[in-house]
């Protein structure tokens, strides 16, 4: 395993859940810093609950992760905090807030936390917002917006103060492909722009694990079915990472989707058959 | 022995639901405290406050006028017809005034804002935690206290009173309605007595009564916004319905317990 550089993020035997109900057990992975790792995994398996833990939001059950060789879960509230202002994310659904317009929004940070002038800060934002293609956007509301322009609105806000740690969940879901696309290149700059920086996604979309990624965390059943290189990923005869690589239904979980008689029935008769 | 669980059953389950109350209050104290330190944590916090003053008094402000109007204009026909069978109809001003400005203008101000201001902080919170608006402000290393429930506890602490004055001036001129213009009463003498009768203990007792009130209605309503997502009796949407609810009748009934419990000390 590399040594620790940078601002990597460590999960070591990693076990979390909801009360005593455990999502993801003894999860083992480096993201390295400076690179695209890339949770992958089908949908529920625990990739937004592994991310809240990354965030500091929940306390795992049992195991450690370190972000920049600091045990998150050890820190003092003030050390934790210094930490997590290292953090850009964008969560899976946005979490925009309602009550302000999109460059409000994105403005938020940098009002609360810097005596910026407010040009200066008007100036950003609408930069930040060109980069997502929402420069025309700033007035709206969240709740005037698409799912997808909401999502890229959160990434605006999620780089706005510059991190070096970018957590995204599911960038590219809901979103065109051209905006996917453009999605995928938007990380790729800021990797090639910003060296060093750790940028963690969250997805299930092959096509931006072919375009980006470089280590993948996949999740399956529980617990981690691969972390490593993409490459290594490729090279694997894992089953089940072969079936999600190749995009292919196990033959024995095809659902039967035939009704049953008495069913067949009841809706005939209500569709006047 | 198989009677002995049944018979003390609702026993248990009494003690069980005041013990979670208890619990529940102590929380809320400290919730309490956490706001009201937050409220001077920056100067920032000053454009956010002046704003859930706007927010409250919008709100309010038009049902308070209707309301203190009415309330003013059926306390000078009680007063009245109950004061001309001693001939003392005189004393009407003096009864609406201290009735209002002892009692009824904190209480009904603070009732009628917890259902419109109250409710709406609950739901506006509890949607914002429901919708991970919250972890995103913590996340960003804003702390949702200090940005959502100090405001609007510094802003009930300064509408509430405000808002009691004018309930009280108009009850005050709805009495002189009933008792100067239609009932009849001699215009300077319904003054008069409100202006001998009234001492100054009893304007600052109503203003006690008031900011006690706004601490309560907001504490109260923020936090069962703030903690939507632990709720036991219902998820998502379902939660922030209930939230809005107990923040409505919890605010009421705790309004109503502390004005006892406070006219109690001030008589
Ligand atoms: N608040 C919660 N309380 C209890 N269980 C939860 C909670 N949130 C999620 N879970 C459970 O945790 C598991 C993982 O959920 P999670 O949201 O992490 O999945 P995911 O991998 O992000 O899925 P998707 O790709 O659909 O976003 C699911 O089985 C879900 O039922
Ligand atoms: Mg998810």
């Amino acid at each position: 395993m590399r040594a620790t550089s940078g601002w990597d993020i460590r999960l070591d035997g990693l076990t979390v859940g909801y009360g005593d109900h455990v999502v993801l057990r003894d999860v083992n992975a480096l993201l390295p810093a400076g690179e695209i790792s890339m949770i992958i995994g089908g949908s529920g398996c625990g990739k937004s609950t592994l991310l809240r833990h990354v965030l500091g939001l929940q306390r795992p059950m049992a195991g450690t992760l370190s972000v920049g060789g600091r045990d998150l879960f050890a820190l003092h509230r003030r050390d934790f905090r210094k930490v997590r202002r290292r953090m850009g994310v964008l969560f899976q659904d946005g979490a925009l807030l309602g009550s302000l317009t999109l460059g409000d929004n994105v403005a938020l940070p940098l009002r609360e936390h810097t005596g910026l002038p407010k040009a200066t800060i008007r100036q950003i934002v609408l930069h930040k917002l060109a980069l997502v293609g929402l420069a025309d956007y700033a007035d709206y509301y969240p709740n005037q917006l698409s799912g997808g322009m909401r999502k890229r609105a959160g990434l605006a806000r999620a780089i706005v103060m510059d991190p070096p740690i970018l957590l995204c969940d599911e960038p590219t879901s809901g979103l065109d492909p051209v905006n996917a696309a453009r999605m995928d290149h938007l990380l790729l700059d800021m990797r090639a722009n910003f060296p060093g920086m750790t940028i963690v996604v969250v997805s299930h979309d092959l096509r931006s694990l072919d375009a980006i990624a470089d280590y993948v965390l996949m999740l399956h059943d529980g617990t981690a079915a691969f972390a490593g290189p993409v490459d290594a990923l490729r090279a694997t005869q894992d089953p089940y990472v072969r079936s999600f690589l190749d995009r292919r239904a196990d033959e024995d979980q095809r659902a039967d989707v035939t009704l049953a008689p008495e069913v067949q029935q009841a809706l005939d008769a209500w569709l006047d058959r | 022995m198989s009677t002995g669980p049944n018979i003390l059953a609702p026993v248990t389950a009494l003690g069980a639901a005041t013990l979670r109350l208890l619990g529940e209050m102590g929380a809320m104290f400290l919730f309490l405290a956490d706001g009201l330190r937050l409220i001077f944590a920056s100067p920032k916090q000053i454009p956010k406050i002046l704003n859930q003053v706007f927010v409250i008094g919008s709100k309010s402000l038009f049902v308070i006028l209707l309301i203190g109007v009415f309330t003013g204009m059926v306390l000078g026909l009680q007063g009245y017809y109950t004061l001309v069978k001693f001939g003392s109809e005189g004393l009407l001003g003096a009864a609406v005034a201290l009735s209002l400005i002892r009692e009824l203008g904190p209480v009904l101000t603070a009732i009628m804002v917890t259902g419109r201001a109250g409710s709406s902080m609950a739901a506006e919170i509890g949607v914002m935690r429901i919708t991970d608006q919250i972890d995103a402000l913590d996340v960003m290393d804003i702390n949702p206290m200090a940005y959502l429930v100090a405001p609007r506890i510094a802003a009930s602490l300064i509408s509430f009173p405000l808002l009691t004055a004018v309930f009280d001036v108009v009850g005050i001129l709805g009495g002189y309605v009933t008792g100067v213009t239609l009932l009849g009463i001699n215009e300077g003498v319904y003054f008069y007595r409100i202006e001998s009768s009234v001492e100054m203990a009893d304007i600052t007792g109503g203003f006690m009564k008031s900011l006690l009130f706004a601490v309560i209605v907001a504490t109260v309503s923020c936090y069962q916004g703030y903690f939507t997502h632990m709720r036991r009796d219902g998820v998502g949407p379902e939660g922030v319905s209930n939230s809005t609810t107990s923040a409505v009748v919890l605010s009421c009934v705790f309004v109503l317990v502390a004005d006892y419990v406070l006219t109690s000390f001030l008589l």
